[in-house]
């Protein structure tokens, strides 16, 4: 009864957004007060709807529902409770309606935050927002309906797949679809403008936090789906270049260029008509990913459902949405006025470097994962396209834009003084090139890259700090003054400290983990040591260990240093009862300079065990410098400026002498 | 002229929305497999009806036939299953079933309900023999000749295209094969 109700009000929802894409989008152009206010409250009627659909799945499978097929297909009475409700979204149907979910949250959020918006800008927002919700709606209801019942029910479901079952990845997919759906609203803003007409700083403005809350979320996203794949897939690998991690990994890197180019629209009204294409092309990527996932175009790892229907379906959505955008971007964008010159070389020149490095950037990652499909329309074989393709475009992009990223904040707008720039950065340079060289001394005959990584991520860290150090006068002021400076700073400009701090870490970590990572792998009986890394390894014994719903054969491993115990490590092997999977579940010791990553394999035929060690260097540094990019995105958002939202149109932001560099 | 520059992302999409079409009308369930040219791997299963034939590797060796993995409670199973009659009837080769992480009295009464064409079935309720052959999700079906080496996998429900225009073709030539 409870699944029909939340059937029901899927469908009602469904009719809520048609309503809700017309009204306002006819009122707007009439000017109708009230045909525009429609928008509001259906967004919010939308939303509740939504909601309880989504409640209404969540009960059944926290009731273990079996009558219900998709409970009955992904869930088990033995799972915890955690994994219950992980499971409403570890399923094709379940996440597309937490897809639509998180979407009509935002819709309501424009609602509620939006009182700012001049109406007919948001009265077109809500509509656009709407007409993406009428597409998923369609989809879910036409193709993947999660309420379809099952008769007769099982007396058992079937489980949730044991790699999933886990707290890191029963939080990813809510985090990471909060970034992807979020940029839905800047899309919905670019396509308002462009139908409006006009793009304007006070545009930008109300975009920005939007984007920020999804590029934060998002990166929290890629960080979580990155750290579990390291501890729980049993390799150490934290990044595979799969097709799905690019497919988020894309509206990442447009996204974090689309950030940086609406900070030009904001202060200088330049690169209008580019902002909005990244704004477009942001949520088309997620869009793609969305379709790259399901619709068993490529093989992944990751894919859910393989159904081509539902492929030509969600192609079919791909293309009224983007095909749509980009027929009214070619029509309107040009119609647009440009805004403030500037010179090469001035903030908004390195903002377009950055932008255009980016982009690059995406285009690449773009190019690997569809090639195979091109090549394959072009009559040759199946091919994957694999590390060393994005090692030889991907990383050297980045190289310039962690050079422009240390220069670029210190130059002013319009005009700059780049040897101005460049002299106050000798000091960067300098340490920059004692890392690289400490770096490849250390290392010496092992990849040069990781040298440079490092000197890279040293340039980085010490050209922000050089620059927030001069922002807030260090050494030219007293230091109570200097403090209260920092304290005074907008949180826009801590934000972009904090970002691009996390930014150093995560080059370090992702290089030192690739490139020098230790590992053995060996049998072992009980009582036997290796060393590894500096360190020695006993396998002190093997042991039985009984779960919820597993049996577990679990390893000691006493690990010393000059014969003194620093750890002791539990690695895992479970076997999942319900559908006889197995997962390893490797042990780890962390610390600031690498982590030791033991996994206990199979036992030999002579009484030992296949053992796997690995000493990942760095390791914790991507992570945490992703937990410092986020938390870089959130103080941003908390600028007092984007909270107390936009003024009215004519006027122009903060006087200069006050203006933060984002 | 300067116009023209903002049709470059619309066009850049079309090219794309044309490959994306085409990735989807291509069988995207055929998959490199690893087993594919070599041996059939190990594998021993009792009879999933009481009395009848249960299955393991010797079984595959000295003629062509289709190996499928399938479950009671898969519904694609249910979707492809009428075309093994037809496939008994017509290729001439036997249709060895394993009944894949089921349970014994829904697998027998599915079975009652949709006909059964398997020459052979083998109980696989916890998934022994499926880790061997690599099995990720049922259906699966598989072709394998004289010498009881995989020749051919299919993942996904088999519907007639796909079985007359590889599978069928593969049998004959795999016949006559020595």
């Amino acid at each position: 009864m409870i699944s029909e109700l939340g059937h029901f009000a899927l469908i009602l929802a469904l009719c809520v957004a048609v309503a809700q894409a017309i009204v306002p989008m006819v009122g707007a152009a009439r000017r109708d007060a009230n045909l525009m206010a429609v928008g509001s409250s259906a967004s919010v009627v939308q939303f509740l709807l939504i909601a309880s659909a989504f409640a209404a799945l969540m009960h059944a499978f926290v009731t273990s529902d079996f009558s219900v097929k998709l409970v009955a297909e992904n869930s088990h009475t033995l799972k915890p409770m955690i994994y219950k409700i992980a499971g409403v979204w570890g399923n094709h149907e379940g996440s597309m309606l937490l897809w639509v979910l998180i979407l009509s949250l935002f819709g309501t959020l424009i609602t509620l935050f939006g009182g700012n918006l001049p109406p007919t800008l948001k009265a077109r927002v809500l509509s656009v927002q709407a007409m993406i919700s009428v597409g998923f709606l369609l989809f879910i209801v036409v193709t993947s309906n999660p309420f379809e019942r099952l008769f007769p029910p099982p007396v058992e479901g079937n489980g949730l797949n044991p790699l999933l079952q886990d707290p890191g990845l029963a939080m990813h997919p809510p985090v990471l679809y909060t970034g992807y759906v979020g940029f839905s609203i800047a899309f919905s803003f670019a396509v308002a403008a462009l139908i409006e007409g006009r793009v304007d700083a006070a545009w930008a403005r109300w975009v920005r936090p939007w984007t920020l809350l999804a590029w934060s979320f998002l990166t929290a996203g890629i960080a979580l789906g990155s750290w579990w794949a390291y501890y729980e897939l049993g390799w150490g690998g934290f990044w595979y270049w799969d097709p799905v991690e690019n497919a988020s990994f894309m509206p990442w890197l447009v996204g974090t260029a689309l950030l940086h180019s609406a900070i030009v629209v904001e202060r200088r009204d330049a690169l209008k008509t580019w902002t909005i294409l990244l704004a477009i092309l942001t949520f088309s990527l997620s869009l793609i990913g969305t379709f790259l996932v399901r619709s068993g175009v490529l093989t992944s790892v990751h894919a859910f459902a393989n159904d081509p229907g539902r492929g030509v379906f969600i192609l079919g959505l791909l293309v009224i949405a983007i095909g749509g955008s980009l027929i009214l971007y070619a029509w309107r964008a040009p119609q647009l006025k440009g805004g403030g010159l500037f010179a090469p070389v001035s903030r908004e020149g390195a903002l377009l470097l950055n932008n255009l490095i980016l982009a690059t950037a995406a285009a690449t990652v773009f190019l690997g994962t569809l090639y195979p499909l091109f090549l394959e329309a072009a009559g040759g074989g199946k091919v994957s396209v694999g590390p060393p393709y994005y090692n030889a475009t991907f990383v050297p992009l980045m190289a310039p834009l962690v050079a422009a990223l240390g220069v670029g904040p210190l130059l002013a707008w319009k005009r700059a003084d780049l040897p101005g720039a460049l002299s106050r950065l000798k000091f960067a340079a300098a340490a920059a090139l004692v890392g690289l060289v400490v770096t490849a001394w250390l290392t010496w005959g092992r990849s040069v890259l990781g040298a440079i990584a490092i000197g890279a991520a040293v340039w980085l860290v010490v050209a922000v700090v050089t620059e927030f150090a001069g922002r807030i006068r260090l050494g030219a002021v007293p230091l109570g003054q200097s403090i209260s400076r920092a304290l005074g700073l907008p949180r826009s400009a801590w934000g972009m400290t904090l970002a691009h701090f996390g930014l150093a870490g995560v080059i370090a970590g992702a290089a030192a983990a690739s490139l020098w990572s230790d590992e053995r792998i060996i049998a072992m009986h009980p009582g036997e040591t290796t060393t590894i890394a500096g360190y020695s390894v006993t396998l002190a014994g093997v042991a039985p260990v009984k779960g919820p719903n597993y049996t577990s054969r679990q390893a000691t491993f006493k690990v010393t240093r000059d014969h003194a115990l620093v750890t002791t490590l539990y690695p895992e092997r479970r076997r999942y009862v319900v559908s006889g999977q197995e997962t390893t579940e490797s042990a780890i010791w962390t610390r600031a300079a690498g982590d030791l990553y033991a996994v206990i394999g199979d036992p030999q035929k002579g009484g030992g065990y296949v053992v796997r060690l690995y000493y990942k260097p760095l390791v914790v540094w991507i992570w945490l410098g992703a937990a410092v990019m986020v938390l870089g995105g959130l103080m941003s958002l908390s600028d007092r400026r984007l909270r107390v939202g936009a003024p009215t149109r004519r006027l122009r932001g903060a006087p200069a002498g006050a203006a933060p560099a984002e | 002229m300067k116009r023209l520059v903002f049709l470059v992302p619309l066009v850049v999409f079309i090219c794309l929305a044309a490959y994306l079409g085409y990735g989807l009308t291509r069988d995207s369930r055929i998959l490199p497999s690893t087993l594919i040219n070599k041996p059939a791997p190990n594998f021993d299963l009792p009879a999933l009806i009481p009395g009848g034939a249960g299955l393991k590797t010797a079984d595959l060796k000295g003629h062509v036939s289709l190996v499928n993995v399938f479950a009671s409670w898969c519904v694609p199973c249910r979707a492809e299953h009428p075309i093994w009659a037809t496939v008994a009837a017509e290729a001439k080769v036997p249709i060895y079933g394993i009944n894949w992480k089921d349970k014994r009295e829904q697998a027998t009464a599915w079975l009652k309900e949709m006909g059964n064409p398997y020459t052979r079935i083998g109980y696989d309720p916890d998934n022994k023999a499926g880790v061997e052959w690599g099995v990720y999700g049922a259906p699966e079906t598989y072709v394998i000749d004289r010498k009881g080496r995989v020749r051919y996998k299919v993942v996904g429900p088999v519907f007639e295209q796909t079985f007359n225009e590889k599978i069928l073709p593969l049998i004959r030539q795999l016949r006559k094969e020595s």
